[in-house]
Order: structure tokens, then sequence, then C-alpha cells
């Protein structure tokens, strides 16, 4: 395994009581705006929650598009450029535009997120993302009432991405949300992580986080999110209608054709500690239950 | 002289066993210990399939019969590193919660087959001793065969459990199967070739 200097890491005690520190200032100024009680709610519900060691978020990545080992794409994607990096943002919308990452950093202000991430493959993490909600972006855009769903595109570049030179998946990778979802205040634009650049290991400079989806819906190094009217075929779709559908909600109930998802491996807990139980919709289901009232979840899983 | 030889083959077999043991004393089994631990033995099973079903072909290929020594305890060894595998996933990770490891054996047809391989080991790790070979005469070797079936199950265990078409399992099924084609024709010039 790759090692990981000492300065390359935030010592957790500064780190904890950074985030004490925003807590603290967080919930007493943002509670009197109007419209962030709900986000009061759902960040209340996740900051008692342990970050995830920062050697493990960055060394144990899921990007395909340098390699499908875990370890291959902190080894391959170091000298990636993220800069510059145009997103357009097009599709059923009256205000299609080109964007810079650059210029979206300046135009949103970008704060701690820390949620749980579950992997389809049954291991967790809580990572502590630095983001907003996707939907000022999206509201910039102005969607029209043709609008039905989002899909994000990552990027294609198979000189700087080896895993690309390979079939594995139909590049580029490609993923999709309903309206409602790509809407909802817990889906995330993510900027950064630990309070720093996002890695590109990670999905540098601009990916998506879906809290209370399997992480393969959180796309990677975006580079064209399109509201479009019909339904999306992802990547994973494609690679695999059974096992993968559209909305991939983390769901204890229905299991994946090879790994059980009525549990999870929590990363970095060492080796004699238990499985934990794993909840529906991630945990956030007093948030996005409502997403999918009266629909059978079995069905549309 | 084989003596020792035999010794320091037996010795170099549990090399697997001493990286895990190595990387559990320094703690440098990364994000994932659990799962590391059981791929680490679920690929070490396949080795040892693949050693010994080499160990007749290399005696027709070479002429020497010196190598058929060591084709016991190399099917050994397969179940040693099988029972570890299976031991990791039921213990270490489901912590002997029978009702989801019965639902995975039922459910996921690779856990099924991986399962059902391990199963047929054990008559065959039950009858390796010079005394049942002589008990059971021909019927020995028939029940032998099965681990053809048993590198088969393996393969088939390890393409099934991957998520996208993976390189590694694709080596091990080819090598198997080669491994199992000489046989073939093995069996056509001399019957007593097993």
């Amino acid at each position: 395994m790759k090692k990981i200097s000492f300065s390359e890491i935030t010592p957790e005690k500064i780190y904890l009581k950074r985030r004490d520190f925003i807590k603290k200032l967080g919930l007493s100024t943002s509670s009197l705006m109007i419209g962030q009680n709900f986000l009061n709610n759902a960040y209340a519900s996740t900051n008692n929650l342990e970050p995830t060691e920062y050697r493990y978020i960055s060394t144990y990545n899921n990007y395909y598009e340098f390699g499908t080992r875990k370890s291959d794409p902190v080894e391959k994607s170091q000298n990636f450029k993220t800069e510059p990096w145009n997103i357009k943002i097009d599709g059923e919308v009256e205000n299609k535009f080109n964007i810079s990452a650059l210029e979206i950093n300046n135009m949103f202000e970008s704060e701690e997120r820390i949620y749980r991430l579950r992997c389809v493959e049954g291991w967790s993490m809580v990572i502590p993302w630095m983001g907003f909600s996707l939907s000022k972006l999206l509201e910039k855009a102005k969607p029209n009432n043709k609008a039905k769903f989002v899909e994000f595109i990552s990027v294609y570049d198979p000189a700087q991405m080896p895993g690309q030179k390979y079939p594995i998946l139909q590049w580029p990778y490609r993923e999709g949300l309903r309206i409602d979802e790509a809407m909802h205040p817990l889906t995330t634009l993510v900027t950064g992580l630990y309070g720093k650049k996002l890695p590109n290991q990670n999905g540098a400079p601009l990916r998506l986080i879906v809290p209370w989806k399997y992480g393969f819906k959180s796309a990677k190094a975006i580079v064209n999110i399109k509201l479009v009217e019909k339904m999306p075929t992802s990547s994973w779709m494609r690679s695999s209608p059974r096992e993968y559908g559209f909305y991939s909600n983390v769901n204890p109930n229905v299991d994946h054709p090879r790994w059980s998802q009525a549990s999870e491996r929590v990363i970095g807990s060492g080796i004699l500690s238990e499985r934990i139980p794993t909840q529906m919709f991630n945990g956030y289901g007093d948030e996005v239950a409502d997403l999918y009232s009266g629909m059978d979840l079995k069905k549309y899983f | 002289m084989i003596k020792y030889f035999k010794a320091f083959i037996f010795f170099l077999c549990l090399w697997p066993l001493g990286i895990i043991i190595t990387n559990i004393y320094y703690n440098d089994l990364g994000p994932e210990p659990v799962k590391k631990i059981m791929n680490h033995f679920g690929e070490w099973t396949l080795i040892f399939i693949c050693l010994t079903l080499s160990m007749s072909p290399l005696k027709r290929i070479t002429n020497l019969s010196f190598w058929i020594k060591f084709r016991r305890m190399l099917g050994l060894f397969v179940f040693f590193y099988a029972t570890i595998h299976l031991l990791t996933y039921v213990g270490l990770d489901y912590r002997f919660d029978w009702e989801p490891i019965i639902n995975d054996v039922l459910k996921k047809k690779y856990i099924f087959i991986g399962f059902s391989a391990w199963l047929l080991l054990i008559p065959l790790a039950a009858t390796s001793s010079q005394k049942m070979i002589r008990i059971l005469r021909h019927n020995w070797k028939n029940l032998h065969r099965l681990i053809y079936a048993i590198a088969i199950f393996g393969s088939l265990h390890y393409i099934w459990l991957s998520k996208t078409i993976f390189f590694k399992p694709l080596i091990y099924t080819a090598i198997i199967v080669v491994l199992l084609a000489l046989r073939i024709k093995i069996k056509k010039r001399d019957i007593n070739y097993g």
C-alpha cells in the first residue's frame, strides 16, 4: 500500500476541534435562516457519526476509470489534470451554460457534510465531504417542464485514465437521478474532503454524493449534467440490468445477486469488529422516504 | 533425501498462512481486513488446486514419478486452505450467525457452488491415507476424480463472485481447463494415469 506522509493527514484532534467549532457556529447562525431547518435536521442526525480515517477514504476507492483494484485510483490518479475543468449544463433547460470548476467553487459556498457512504459491495464509511446542494446549481439552469430526469456524464480521457482503455463498463461513466431526487437538499455536489480540496482518487474536481443510494450512483469527475425527459440508462444498468437498477436506494430488504444487503462491514473497524445492520435509505429515510411513497421498492430497485 | 525435501515443501506450503499471521501481527490488513483474509485464502485454495492437478501431467511430461509424491500433501493443503477460507466467512465475517449464512448458500449461486466444492473435498481428505487407498482399491481412484469437479466449481465460484469481467478469475479458469484437458489425452494413451 502507498504510504501517506503525516503532513497529508489532518490530525484527528485538530479536525474534531474544527468540526466542533463549525458545529457551534453553524447551528446557531444557520438555524435563523429560513429554509435551512430541514438541512439542520439532516445534519443533526449525522453529526454524531465518527468519520472514517482519511487514509482509508483516500486509498480504498472504486473508480474503474483508473482500474478495478481498490488501490488503483490512488496509485494511478495522482497526475490526473483537473484544471482547467469545464462542466456543461444542458438538455431540457431554459438556460444552458458552461461553467468551470473554479467558477463553481467561487459561486457556491461549500459546507461540511458528514454522510454515511454505503457501497453496493457491502462495506461502508462515514465521510466528511465539502459541498453544496446540487439544486442550487440546477436552479441556475432553470429546468423546463420536460425535465423529468438528470443525467450525469463523467469525463472520458483514456490517455489519463488507464481503466478506460478496457471495456469494463461503457465509457464515459453515466449515472442518473429523477429530477426530484436531484433537487433534494441531501443530493450534494462535492468539492472537497476533510476540509480540503477533493483528492483525484475521490472524483476531483467535482463529484456527486447521493447519501441514501449505493455509492456507484454518485458519479465522479463530472463534465456534463443533462436534464432529460426519459429515464437515462446508467453505465451499471447497461452492464448488468438484473443487478443494478436505476434507483439503487440502499435497502436491506432487497439483495443484490452476489452481496447480501442486510448488513455491512465498517471500513477501518478492525479484524474483530462485527458487521452492522444496514439501514433503509442508508439511515436517511426521514428525509427521503417521501420521494418513493406508493412505489414498490422491490420492483424499482 | 526425499523426506527432507517433502518437509521443506510442507513448510513452503504454509507460506500463505504465514503471510496473514504476519499481517495480523503488524496490523497491516488494510481497510477491510476480513475480506482481505477471505480473498487471500480463497485464492490460495485455487492455487493449490492447480498445483495438485499439475502433478500427474508433470510426471508424464518429465517422465519422473517423483512429482506424484507431493500430490497428497498438496491436495490436503487444498482442503486446509479451503477450510480456513470457509471459516473466515462463517466465523469471522458472519459470527456463526446461521440465518444469513444459510440464506446466502441457498440464494447466491457463487456461495452455493463454493460450499458444494468444500463439501466434496471432505471425502477426499478423509480417504487420503495409504490405508484408505488399500481399502477402497479401484473405487479410490474414481472417488478422487471428484477433484476435477471441485476444480471447476472453484473457478466458477471465483467467476461468479466477480463484479465485472476480471482478469484473474479467467486466468485460473484457463489454467484449470488446460490441466483438465491434458488428462483427456493422457487417458487415451494410458488408462493408468489419473
